[in-house]
């Protein structure tokens, strides 16, 4: 292998689109390492405090993409305090020094500030796409700057992003020049948006084919839009209510059926059921379509715009479309791939939420369904076997059952055999959600069946520590494991501490870990950053004075090679 | 409020710190949480229920971000909502050492929530972030539901206390329970408002900006002694509120037409009794008095604008419709309604002006030419102008103080772009 030449090697490896894959053929040999690291373009950094960002600069440095992801996954639900870290600034900072060639930039879960951004939109004269999911830190200030410098700006994609609104004229800040943008996401901005500069930066970039619209542009604005970009692909609406029968109305009709390329719809926000009908003309053409910011729509207008979805692929819709309608969704889509049904009514008494009846009716008529969000009130033993048989293909699988701990309603039993047919009969299954009443026999099956699982959510589950050593025995590819409110203590988390190593992650809070167990997990494990988060009072107690026995509330512990972190705020301890 | 439970405070002190070993917790007895309870019992034995219900109630009201705990003040807080029934202030604390005798996971959750890892009061900066997700849900569900929801989620509780099997527990306050976004929350709280309030409809018409209760106005029929009152905002055309105009008067019509024979055969009429309201066909003719004591045809302008500004209805007898009954108004008056700051957003959008210009008094009589320079640069800071022309035709009562000029014109200069 080492007479191979470099050059073919190389040109062997860029076929090699994974990261793991890529992982692996840097470990074979130095040469392999070298030939590796000078040709990826493509960087993926799971965990930001994993490493240092000047360790990843200096490896690739010709990197042209690089994804970094920061909180963990249990951010999103408000249990990782505000300033617990993540920050974005670093990464930047080192790759403005160390990788001028840098195209695109994606984070998740990162805090970005205005200065960030301003840092990143004159460092890199060739950037083209910032993607930031679920980011926060930053106004629009910072988005008028990626605006102002970087010329040649194909994507700016914002989603679920917490954005301070300093005012609209970011949007106008992409001056005339600019007419190279491709797709352009700022749905998650709660200010208005300067919609005649967006009607105008429209017009003048004949590549847009993804827009997704925030609930200040009006219809009367979208119908400019669509106007003048009818080869739009990937559309979010904005605001979507209109007077009945007006004139703005009629030109919308017109203008959805000229959009011929149409293939996925978002937005709805403030729907009313009466202008979903603008929307049938490209109905048969989606493949995605998300109404899950629409609660105004009940379920027979969802039905009746649904019903004449053939090819969609992608459904997010919120569980007011009941039982009933997941049974036309059935019907009608049948190449679903990914539903989702998010809760609408969480503080009511759930009458017309979805069921496990629509589970299984969907699993019936959309074989081929390898991806699901499901929230409801119950659901079966006898459901989950059938959707299992259904639907074997299933790669990522949620299950949230609104209330915690609630048994199988018709036979008051836990819901293991259920789970447990999904992981027996789901062999690719990557990512699962547990919910309901569960015992240490679920994780039984887990552990014996779901052999290519990565990721695990648990809460409110499990009896003993058994439970989740059979998740760690068992799981050979479980990366991140993240549990709330379970019966695990020290015993589990010290059973077989070297499995950490080969695991991204794992979150534990409300369990009955101590901080002895704590100790002792990061006395064990040194590449090991065991942080323990205690917002309570950092101020007057000291460590000293808490007793190894005393619970932890939340810790966090991960992987890294860089140590322990610097950026800590007083309430977070790495051991 | 204090003296009240000098007796109750060093009770609760004592509970916290000594506290049961929590870390023998084996399965989530009820048993085990009586005993809890019954520590816990105020002096003065009171009804155990009723107790429960308040400590559940508190735990769904905000958590006041004042309430970083000093011990004493957390535990008289507690005992104070412990002994006021019904003493439902915002500023009541968490049910520390609450343990509802409900599903067993809010026991346990609230176990831990006391007495987790350096928690000496369930007060404190944790608390309120770990309930900064329920107070969040609180608020809103206080702000959106006001005391409905309120009132559902304690009558829930109460029957959740007498049912220890499944209840809609998880409304109740878990942190980060359900596992879904903020704003998806927020979202759910959109909903149950509009569900409980068919009659809204969300603002979309920012321009008007009204606020949408019931819009009552009186309304009164020629012929009529007895007035009645229509809600505007219920309805959304003209065509609607014709016909409830018509339903409305139908009977007092029939009445006083004083035809018997027509009386007993109306029941199955479908057709209306008062055709042409609206198109001056009919009888009869609908007019409006608006917030300038002008009366006016109904259905001369947009729906909206006739909302905001009509006051009083009247449904006169056609004949007694002419022009003089429309009042005059003079050159000044148009001039000001026309004046920059009411057009400044219209000149963004032509067609909102026309609507606008539209809705000045007896447009029926005028004719209205809006013209533009002929290039508009956009992004730049030249100011641009447009002139409008208003056009008086026949029937147009102008003032003497006009000099009988057929049109006026009026110049505006728009804002330079970003100022």
């Amino acid at each position: 292998m080492t007479y191979f030449p470099e050059e073919v090697v190389e040109h062997i490896v860029d076929f090699l689109g994974s990261h793991g894959d890529r992982n692996a053929v840097s470990t074979v040999c130095k040469a392999w390492y070298q030939v590796d690291r000078l040709s990826r373009r493509s960087v993926f950094v799971g965990n930001c405090y994993a490493i240092r960002p000047e360790r990843v600069v200096t490896r690739f440095p010709e990197m042209k993409s690089l994804t970094v992801k920061g909180k963990p996954h249990f951010a999103d639900f408000n249990l990782v305090p505000y300033d617990w870290g993540g920050f974005a600034q670093p990464w930047i900072e080192a790759a403005a020094r160390g990788c001028p060639g840098l195209e695109e930039l994606r984070l998740k879960r990162m805090v970005v500030t205005d200065d960030d951004l301003e840092l990143l939109a004159r460092s890199f004269p060739n950037f083209k796409s910032l993607v930031l999911v679920s980011c926060e830190g930053f106004s629009t200030d910072g988005l008028a700057a990626i605006a102002t410098y970087c010329r040649g700006l194909r994507e700016l994609d914002l989603q679920e992003n917490e954005v301070e609104d300093h005012g609209r004229q970011w949007l106008s800040c992409f001056p005339d020049s600019c007419t190279s943008l491709v797709s352009l996401n700022f749905a998650c901005l709660k200010g208005e948006v300067n919609a005649s500069a967006l009607e105008r930066l429209v017009a003048r970039c004949p590549n847009l084919k993804g827009l997704k619209l925030n609930h200040s542009i009006s219809v009367e604005s979208l119908n400019k839009i669509l106007a003048r970009a009818p080869h739009l692909v990937d559309l979010g609406t904005g605001s979507f209510t209109i007077d009945n029968r007006s004139e703005t109305y009629h030109r919308l009709i017109n203008a959805f059926f000229k959009c011929k390329s149409l293939r996925s719809l978002s937005g709805f926000w403030d729907a009313s059921p009466f202008c979903l009908q603008a929307v049938y003309p490209i109905c048969t053409n989606l493949t995605v379509l998300n109404l899950s910011y629409a609660p105004a729509i009940q379920s027979a207008d969802l039905t009746k715009l649904i019903g004449l979805c053939f090819k969609l692929q992608k459904l997010w819709v919120l569980d007011c479309i009941g039982d009933k309608g997941l049974v036309v969704v059935a019907s009608t889509c049948k190449e679903l791939q990914e539903l989702r049904v998010f809760p609408s009514d969480i503080y009511g008494t759930g009458i017309t939420a979805v069921t496990e009846e629509g589970l299984v009716a969907i699993s019936s008529g959309c074989p081929n369904l390898n991806s699901l969000l499901y929230f409801c009130y119950q659901m079966t033993n006898s459901a989950l076997t059938t959707v299992a048989k259904n639907c074997p293909h299933f790669t990522r699988f949620r299950l949230c059952i609104l209330e915690p701990e609630k048994p199988d309603p018709v036979t008051n039993q836990p819901l293991d055999e259920g789970f447990g047919a999904i992981v027996r009969s789901c062999k690719n299954l990557r990512r699962l959600s547990v919910s309901g009443l569960l015992t240490d026999q679920v994780f039984l099956y887990i552990g014996m069946y779901a052999e290519h699982l990565e990721m695990l959510s648990i809460a409110f589950a499990g009896d003993s520590d058994k439970g989740m050593v059979y998740v760690l025995n068992g799981c050979k590819n479980l990366r991140k494991l993240e549990i709330r409110d379970c019966p695990f203590g020290d015993a589990a988390l010290l059973k077989d501490v070297a499995k950490y190593e080969t695991m991204r992650s794992l979150w534990m809070s409300s369990c009955d870990v101590t901080l002895g167990g704590c100790k002792a997990l990061a006395a064990k494990m040194p590449r090991l950053n065991v942080e323990i988060i205690n917002e309570n009072d950092g101020t007057s107690e000291s460590k000293e004075n808490l007793s190894d026995l005393q619970k932890v509330e939340k810790m966090y512990f991960y992987r890294t090679v860089a140590g322990p972190r610097n950026d800590a705020p007083d309430f977070v301890w790495t051991l | 409020m204090e003296e009240e439970f000098r007796g109750g405070r060093p009770q609760l002190f004592d509970f916290i710190t000594n506290g049961r070993d929590w870390s023998d917790k084996g399965g989530y007895g009820a048993a085990e949480e009586k005993n809890l309870e019954l520590r816990l019992g105020l002096p003065g034995g009171e009804d155990w229920s009723a107790v429960q219900e308040k400590r559940e109630h508190p735990a769904e009201s905000a958590v006041s971000p004042g309430h970083i705990a000093k011990i004493p003040k957390s535990t008289n807080l507690s005992a104070s909502s412990g002994a006021k029934r019904g003493c439902s202030d915002a500023v009541e604390s968490k049910p520390e050492g609450t343990l509802a005798d409900k599903t067993t996971f809010q026991q346990r959750h609230l176990q831990q929530q006391q007495l987790g890892f350096l928690q000496l009061q369930a007060k404190g900066k944790e608390s309120l972030h770990r309930t900064s997700g329920s107070a969040g849900l609180q608020s809103l569900e206080g702000k959106v539901c006001g005391p409905h929801a309120a009132h559902a989620s304690s009558t829930k509780n109460t029957t959740a206390t007498h049912s220890t099997s499944q209840s809609r527990a998880a409304a109740a306050p878990v942190v980060g329970w359900p596992p879904i976004r903020s704003f998806r929350k927020n979202l759910a709280g959109t909903a149950k408002a509009s569900a409980e309030s068919p009659n809204r409809r969300s603002d979309a018409e920012k321009k008007l900006e009204n606020d949408r209760k019931g819009l009552f106005v009186k309304i009164n029929m020629d012929g009529i002694p007895i007035g009645r009152k229509v809600d505007l905002k219920a309805y959304d055309s003209y065509e609607k509120l014709s016909l409830a105009v018509d339903e409305l008067f139908r009977g007092l019509l029939m009445a006083a037409q004083m035809d018997p024979l027509a009386a007993t055969t109306q029941s199955t009429k479908e057709t209306h009794v008062i055709p042409g309201l609206l198109d001056r066909s009919g009888e009869y003719t609908l007019v409006y008095e608006d917030d300038e004591g002008d009366k006016m045809l109904v259905g001369d302008v947009p729906w909206d604008m006739f909302v905001s500004t009509a006051k009083r209805l009247r449904v006169l007898k056609s004949s007694d419709l002419c022009a003089s009954s429309l009042t005059g108004r003079n050159q000044e008056e148009d001039k000001r309604l026309l004046n920059w700051e009411s057009c400044r957003s219209a000149l963004a959008f032509p067609t909102r002006l026309l609507r606008y210009v539209f809705g000045l008094k007896r447009l029926r009589q005028t004719l209205v030419l809006l013209s533009f320079p002929a290039r508009r640069n956009s992004g730049t800071t030249k100011s641009n102008t447009a002139s409008i022309y208003v056009t008086k035709m026949e029937g147009y009562q102008s003032s003497p103080a006009a000099n009988g000029s057929m049109h006026e014109t009026f110049q505006f200069h728009k804002q330079p772009a970003g100022s």
